[in-house]
């Protein structure tokens, strides 16, 4: 089966052709700001990093975002006394072959001189971009994301076991799917790695779920290895392990075929592991950043949460929800409930409107410009292996 | 009105409620007919499906998610209070 995207340089397929304006950190957010508000269609993204954070979290991840084959083009914006700047970040990601420029706020002069030479550049690239057609790809060369967020007692009944068999369909397609939120993968070590591709992705599993379970401890402030939280029993989950093979049902049934950090991209096709933390927008960044296209969202009360340059599907676990907030969602797995349909069969009506998105069709968060852009805060909300080790966690 | 409760995997011996059923209605579930609810069953709990004895898995999700602290008949409410979490 085939989808129609944006070929880029390095063989890889956009399903959108945006022209990026990033911040290599947030001091100069207002520069990348007053770009886009003077060059109507590019892409603004911005983030809340600065000196405080991870120098390498943080390049990597505007690295792997600049990469994505969604942007046609990137036009980086850094301060210049940044920890990290926009030269390595312009430079990591010109080895993706695309156009890509940077501008040093110090160097060129403040806003003012900055931004003039900014939209300069950025109308040049988008008139550039704006010159690119779709072309047939094969399915292979697509990579989901997989999410959830706001989840109830429906989500693991409907919404993720459907998104499990749209991820099944890819696969078999040849395709890429990226499962996330290693804290919700408390108590499922042994499940999964029964299905590791082999030894080194299965001991990889066993350290990621046990990372996952301390940071789950250390998001929840309270112990995770017994006792679920109370509001989950009451939700009629009875342990740990139905808790979160209610989570990992996203991932549908296929071969585990490698694990892999925050904002890496994978070098497998099939099922991939990425180590992210529950934060919605952070693990979506942190999934774009390892090469997804497009993502699929899961939620039971409703989120209108999107990603700046990456459709997000919307698939909401029941009726009630979907009638009260249609405007964000995309498809209402509540119908297995109420409208009579089987898991499979909304599994395939995901997987059709995922071609569809993937062909131009925009989601409602696009509809909503629900553009948010985050990088996950390493060692302020979420523990690094050496945290645990170090602090004995 | 109808009860309804869902399998998920074919190995499963529990369904979850998608209403509240109260005690004593027949729930529908494709494949399990004649089912019928020994105790209320809340929103999103779970109710067993076939015979579970004493010390056997309780399989959602075709996983094992728990075993049975006692017997267990169909149509009987399933949590925390009939059943052992292994550490």
């Amino acid at each position: 089966m085939n989808f129609y995207g944006y070929q880029r340089e390095n063989g890889t397929y956009g399903v959108r052709n945006h022209v990026a304006i990033m911040s290599s950190v947030i001091c100069i957010n207002g520069v990348v700001e007053e770009i886009a508000r003077q060059v109507p269609g590019v892409l603004p993204l911005t983030h809340t990093h600065g000196c405080n954070s991870t120098r390498e979290i943080t390049l990597r991840t505007l690295s792997g975002i600049g990469r994505n084959p969604n942007f046609a083009a990137v036009l980086v914006i850094g301060l210049g006394c940044e920890g990290y700047g926009a030269p390595e970040v312009a430079e990591a990601v010109a080895s993706s072959g695309k156009p890509v420029e940077y501008l040093v706020v110090q160097k060129a002069g403040g806003t003012y001189k900055t931004a003039r030479k900014g939209v300069e550049i950025a109308r040049k690239m988008l008139s550039h971009a704006q010159q690119e057609k779709r072309v047939k790809a094969g399915l292979e060369h697509l990579t989901l994301g997989l999410e959830c967020g706001g989840s109830d007692a429906f989500s693991g009944i409907t919404a993720n076991p459907a998104v499990g068999a749209t991820a099944d369909m890819l696969i078999a397609e040849g395709g890429t799917a990226i499962i996330s939120e290693i804290t919700e993968m408390v108590g499922t070590a042994h499940l999964l790695k029964r299905r590791a591709a082999n030894p080194a992705v299965s001991k990889k599993i066993e350290t990621y779920v046990k990372l996952g379970t301390e940071a789950s401890k250390w998001e929840a402030r309270r112990s995770s290895s017994r006792a679920i939280a109370p509001g989950n029993i009451e939700g009629g989950l009875t342990s740990i392990i139905e808790k979160s093979l209610g989570c990992i049902m996203k991932g549908g049934t296929t071969t585990i075929t490698d694990c892999v950090p925050y904002a890496m991209k994978p070098h497998t096709k099939g099922l991939v592991i990425m180590e992210t933390g529950g934060y919605d927008i952070e693990s979506m960044a942190g999934m774009a950043a390892g090469g997804a296209q497009v993502v699929v969202f899961t939620t039971g009360r409703g989120t209108p949460a999107g990603l700046a340059g990456v459709p997000v599907i919307k698939v909401v676990s029941n009726s009630t929800t979907y009638k009260n907030m249609e405007g964000d969602l995309d498809v209402n797995a509540g119908t297995i409930i109420d409208g009579g349909k089987t898991i499979q069969e909304v599994g395939k009506e995901i997987f059709e409107l995922m071609v569809k998105v993937a062909n131009g069709e925009p989601t409602k968060s696009e509809k909503n410009r629900q553009n948010q852009f985050a990088i996950r805060q390493e060692g302020f909300n979420y523990p690094t292996l050496k945290d645990i080790a170090e602090k004995g966690l | 009105m109808e009860y309804k409760a869902i399998k998920i995997s074919p190995s499963d011996n529990v369904a979850i409620a998608v209403t509240s059923i109260p005690k004593g209605k027949n729930v529908a579930i494709p494949d399990n007919e004649g089912l019928v609810a020994n105790q209320e069953i809340p929103l999103g709990h779970k109710i067993g499906l076939v015979p579970i004895t004493k010390g056997a898995s309780i399989i959602r999700y075709g996983e094992v998610i728990c075993t049975a602290s006692e017997d267990i008949k169909p149509g009987d409410w399933i949590h925390v209070h009939n059943t052992e979490v292994q550490e």
